[in-house]
């Protein structure tokens, strides 16, 4: 099939960036988006020009590298499906797609399609880690965890942080990427004593780094590639009141473990 | 009240704000409708309701206190997360396709405050009676009927109405999610709250001026 392409071009941060048009033949019903892209790169260096940036890794839906906002959907318009999974035969003939990268203040854009996300590493290193004793592993069966739990915290544990929740919000909230974090570890045993300071310190480091708030639009649990659902944005509003209202351990005020 | 402080300082909080304000809103709107529908059994049946209310000032006072505060302080949060969200995404998306944010989510920013502005007038046209035509405070029936009479005003309190039910709409299910209230055993129940409660104060509202409009209530 044939493609007309418009991509988001930036040469760097400081760039202001604009759409460059492409038109594509022999675009193959078999490919993922990102071979789409590949056959563009390859036939752009063939004519010695400068190939389209745009981030990938496992190219399997399991890494989170890959993002691109297509026709106005993060991921593209198949539910549950990264757009290194979102496969050709979806697109048709003739098909004008615009091709932009995440977009959001604290999702800074690097080059053409790839963008800065360490802010969701920053947001994990305030508190989005369970404090382990190092050494041997612990025994598999020593902590139980009741399988509905174990389930529900591994829905949550999907999230493999590609940030397509943040480039859907129309709030550019990081909420349900938060919602998830929190979640999984706050469900399970070895969450529990970080649980209250987590929630504090994940939610200040997230403001602090410019994301917006939630306004309960769902934007982000219609494209999360994982399906995550919002109902843990609400177990992580929780989280919050609880430990913001009522609890004693924490000194009012600071967000223990956050910026 | 440092902790209140710090709590109100965070998006999530002020978020909790909003929901709580929003929730003594939502009841102060349910029992003015409540009352306000009263209008159907005739002037003396209004009018006697109105008379008891201000036989008791001190509730009517106190609750004018409550709702002011929690006006005020539900625009403000709403004016600082709105200004937050607005600079959150300094270049727009070309293209836009929504996939869920509905109609009454994507309003919310312009319903409020054209709410507040209506709430306003409504205040000066029937309360304050300063934007009404004849106004008469002893005789709250009349002042309905003469002011609905003017089509622009009915209209306007027709809009309002209608853009207080999408308000409403999106708030009364928001409002559980941001309290944490979410469970799979009452999730389908809140969506049906919210539309239930919406659909019924907007339709009690409009039905007033329409009434009057259509020669109803006369
Ligand atoms: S490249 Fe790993 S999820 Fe798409």
């Amino acid at each position: 099939m044939k493609l007309t392409l418009h991509i988001w071009r930036q040469k760097n941060r400081s760039d202001e960036g604009r759409f460059v048009t492409y038109e594509l033949a022999d675009v193959d019903d078999h490919m993922s988006l990102l071979e789409m892209l590949d056959l563009l790169n390859e036939r752009l260096i063939g004519k010695g020009e400068e190939p389209v940036a745009f981030e990938h890794d496992c190219r399997e839906g399991i890494c989170g590298s890959c993002g691109l906002v297509i026709n106005g959907i993060a991921h593209g318009k198949e539910k549950g499906t990264t757009v290194c999974q979102l496969h050709m035969r979806h697109f048709a003939d003739g098909d004008v797609v615009y091709i932009e990268p995440f977009r959001a203040r604290a999702f800074p854009v690097i080059k053409d399609l790839v963008v800065d996300r360490s802010a969701f590493d920053r947001i994990v290193q305030a508190g989005g880690f369970v404090s382990a004793r190092t050494g041997s592993a612990p025994d598999g069966n020593a902590v139980p965890v009741a399988k509905p739990v174990a389930d529900l915290a591994m829905d949550a544990a999907e999230c493999i942080g590609c940030g397509a929740c943040v480039a859907a919000c129309p709030n550019g909230a990081a909420m349900l990427f938060l919602a998830a974090k929190i979640s999984h570890l706050g469900l399970l045993p070895q969450g529990q004593p970080e649980r209250s300071a987590r929630a504090r310190a994940m939610v200040s480091r997230m403001e602090y780094e410019g994301f917006g708030s939630c306004t309960n639009y769902r934007e982000c649990e219609a494209v999360c590639p994982k399906r995550i659902s919002v109902n843990f944005i609400a177990r992580l509003n929780r989280d919050f009141m609880k430990a913001s209202l009522f609890n004693e351990t924490i000194p009012a005020g600071k967000a223990a473990g956050g910026a | 009240m440092h902790w209140i402080a710090a709590f109100y300082r965070s998006t999530v909080g002020k978020k909790v704000v909003m929901a709580a304000t929003g929730i003594l809103l939502f009841g102060f709107v349910v029992v003015h409708m409540l009352g306000n529908l009263q209008i159907y059994q005739g002037p003396e049946k209004l009018n006697h309701y109105a008379a008891l209310l201000r036989s008791a000032p001190a509730l009517v006072w106190g609750a004018r206190i409550v709702l002011g505060f929690s006006v005020l302080v539900h625009i403000l949060a709403a004016v600082q997360l709105t200004l937050r969200n607005w600079g959150s995404r300094p270049v727009k998306y070309q293209v836009r396709a929504y996939q869920e944010a509905d109609y009454a989510a994507r309003t919310m920013v312009w319903s409020g405050p054209i709410i507040a502005v209506f709430v306003g007038y409504h205040l000066l046209h029937l309360t304050l009676g300063t934007a009404h035509p004849d106004f008469d405070p002893e005789d709250v029936y009349r002042n309905v009927v003469i002011g609905f009479q003017a089509v622009p005003v009915a209209l306007t309190y027709v809009v309002a109405n209608l853009l207080l039910g999408f308000h409403l709409y999106h708030g009364l299910w928001s409002l559980f999610q941001t309290l944490g209230l979410n469970h799979p055993a009452y999730n389908t129940a809140r969506r049906v709250f919210a539309a239930v409660f919406a659909a019924v104060i907007a339709a009690g509202n409009v039905s007033i001026p329409v009434a009057v409009l259509t020669g109803l209530v006369k």
